[in-house]
């Protein structure tokens, strides 16, 4: 897994609450058995008119947010299916770090497993940064694993919480199935102690 | 120290602690699906890494299946290459199948169950969110991404930061024809389709307590949707008496000494929860949903609400977004919006109980002449069962289609699915945009509700037919 330490990019904003993983990657492309190219079908039934092209409707169209690497939006984002093509998808179009006022658990849990963030912060902080990404066509964010702060260079300097051993591990890009076999003689232990 | 049933079954599991980080947590059954497991194979093959307990794993098809003509080759290709690539990986790495010609197979929440995979005090999880259904049992049991997946495939142990607990206590009676996917849809409309994420709820009252298995599977099944990791109900002798005699329960003594182990686990009187919601469903109407998220939901005897009324600008902005893709119009009363679908399946109700009370609706009726209507039985054993019932007969007169069993058009992944702006009674469990087929408008109900709708070619109240 890739190390997340320190990452500067562009803000893009999908102000919308309970966005489901239905949305971020719709069904019909969940029979791949590939974890790569995704991000082709990210948000595939809002982005996409009938003919294939880019609905000018839908923010993430706007040319302002090509490139972004930060997706800021509503609360409860990632709620429903548990299916983990959705930081998939959201990774492979481009986004490190998704910022919101609450996730959904399973979510919020599968982006740390594929070295994305997703940051909870207060609604009002929430929405202050949409009035910034709204007034500021380039707006951009300097978010800092290393000390939990995001900064966008024109005074802005926010904390934000992350548990320590989640940090651990997306700092350091630590695969977790790694971590747990160096536990092989506790396994070993419970499996003989609760088999009998 | 008082213990709840959720802290009981997760400290005997728990494998390493350490102060600072999240738990190793011993899982003790794993099922496994087409969708959500090729790249958990996968990445095991490219670590070099074996599946650790295949006698704990259990793999069904159920997701990307056709519901007619199973024994054909899948039609699409991409499709047909998913299920072949589980056959490969449960061939390759020793893990039991039940494949399509299995008596075995169906939608892998029908089938744990039904089997006795599924039993009070487990630690359970599936790479899919709907796995909160076997909570049922008070096994704790939970949905997990494909990075997870993988992890219990080469571990058996998951990594876990210890959840919030919740009680909800649903009192008062229902009355006939209110069933536990009414009360589990109020339970979303009050709470929100976030309002317990983070936690586990155990499920508690008169209510549950009267719920057979199934009804209490169709709660806990839901869960989720409200946004809580799991959902649970106290093992008693419901539980016991449903399990007696499943394949997979042990028979005679280890029978009698696993029953006196499950006495035990119920929460103490004294077990504190972190929270406490009470909510008095006497005299709850049926419940349809109104819009697109699981928490947008009326009586009934209700209409479809205005947005505008709505407390906060987020909740208005979404609820005109979702009038605006339901094509429904404030004000519009619930018993006038008409169908053009009838949905029955799905791990929330394919149950026996769920066909049998649909099927008591469509008795000597027939479906509406605008409306096509199936009726998809989660698993081959419930087939049969039905089946076996003359239930199948009752549907196919009444002119619905009677199929094979899967997720169907649940999600609408296999060619069961919703065109543009046909509007569905659904007895499953979201009604996001497009979860059973683009521009497809979906209306969460109850079996007998859903059945009623077909007649009628639009929502009735299921209370005047009784
Ligand atoms: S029936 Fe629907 S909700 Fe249940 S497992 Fe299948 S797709 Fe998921």
């Amino acid at each position: 897994m890739e190390p997340y330490r320190r990452e500067t990019g562009k803000v893009a904003t999908l102000d919308r609450a309970n966005v489901d993983t239905d949305q971020i990657i719709p069904k019909q492309f969940l029979k791949r058995i590939e974890r790569s190219g995704f991000g082709r079908f990210l948000f595939y039934d809002w982005r996409f008119r009938e003919d294939g092209s880019l609905d000018p409707r839908f923010e993430l169209n706007r040319s302002r947010f090509r490139g972004a690497t930060v997706l800021l939006t509503g609360s409860n984002f990632g709620c429903g299916s548990s299916r983990e093509h959705a930081p998939w998808a959201l990774l492979d179009y481009g986004f490190r770090t998704v910022i919101a006022p609450s996730f959904a658990d399973i979510f919020y849990n599968n982006c740390f497993k594929n070295g994305m963030l997703p940051i909870r912060l207060p609604g009002r902080q929430v929405k202050d940064l949409f009035r910034r990404v709204r007034e500021n066509p380039e707006y951009a964010l300097t978010v800092d694993l290393e000390s939990c702060t995001l900064r966008d260079g024109r005074g802005l300097n926010l904390e934000f919480p992350v548990k320590p051993f989640r940090r651990h591990c997306l700092l350091e890009g630590l695969d977790e199935i790694g971590l747990t076999l160096r536990h092989e003689d506790k396994i070993s232990r419970y499996e003989a102690a609760h088999s009998a | 120290m008082p213990k709840t049933l959720f802290a009981k079954i997760w400290d005997d599991h728990v494998v390493h602690q350490e102060p600072g980080r999240p738990d190793l947590l011993y899982i003790d059954r794993h099922l496994v699906h087409e969708v959500t497991s090729p790249q958990a194979f996968e990445g095991l093959r490219q670590a070099g890494r074996g599946v650790r307990r295949p006698d704990l794993t259990t793999a069904t098809l159920d997701h990307n299946i056709p519901t007619v003509d199973q024994k054909l080759p899948i039609a699409d290709l991409i499709a047909r290459k998913q299920v072949e690539t589980l056959r490969r990986n449960c061939r390759e790495f020793g893990v039991t199948l039940y494949d399509l010609d299995s008596r075995n197979q169906g939608i892998v929440h029908v089938i744990g169950p039904e089997l006795g995979l599924t039993r009070p005090g487990l630690t359970m999880v599936c790479g899919d969110s709907h796995t909160s259904t076997h909570g049922a049992f008070g096994a704790l049991a939970f949905g997990i991404g494909t990075s997870e997946v993988e992890h219990v495939l080469a571990t058996q142990c998951l990594i876990q930061s210890r959840p919030r607990t919740m009680r909800v206590h649903f009192s008062g009676s229902l009355s006939a024809g209110v069933t536990a996917k009414d009360v589990i849809l109020y339970m979303i409309r009050t709470l929100g389709t976030d309002g317990a994420v983070g936690h586990v709820i155990e499920y508690a009252g008169p209510v549950v307590e009267g719920f057979s298995m199934e009804e209490r599977m169709t709660l806990c099944n839901m869960s989720i949707e409200a946004g809580a990791r799991a959902g649970m109900v106290a093992p008693d002798e419901t539980t016991f008496e449903y399990l007696e005699g499943r394949p997979f329960v042990p028979p005679g003594k280890e029978y009698q000494e696993a029953v006196d182990r499950w006495r035990l686990l119920p929460s103490d009187p004294q077990a504190e929860f972190h929270r406490d919601l009470d909510l008095d469903v006497d005299s709850l109407a049926p419940q349809v949903s109104w819009g697109t998220n699981p928490g947008m939901v009326v009586d009934v005897t209700g209409v479809v609400p205005d947005p505008e009324a709505f407390d906060e600008e987020a909740d208005r902005e979404s609820g005109r977004r979702a009038l605006d893709y339901m094509d429904l119009d404030p004000g519009t009363p619930v018993q006038r919006v008409r169908v053009d679908r009838v949905f029955i399946g799905s791990c929330t109700n394919s149950r026996i109980e769920d066909l049998r009370s649909a099927a008591r609706i469509a008795r000597g009726r027939k479906v509406d002449q605008n409306v096509y209507a199936m009726v998809v039985p989660g698993s081959q054993r419930v087939k049969g069962q039905a089946e076996a019932e003359g239930l199948d007969r009752i549907f196919t007169e009444a002119g619905f289609d009677w199929r094979e069993s899967g997720c169907s058009m649940c999600l609408g992944m296999n060619p069961d699915v919703l065109q543009p702006g046909q509007r569905c009674a659904s007895t499953s469990n979201r009604n996001f945009e497009g979860r059973q087929g683009k521009g497809g408008r979906t209306h969460l109900v109850s079996p007998a509700m859903a059945a009623a709708a077909a007649i009628q070619g639009r929502f009735v109240d299921i209370r005047d037919w009784l």
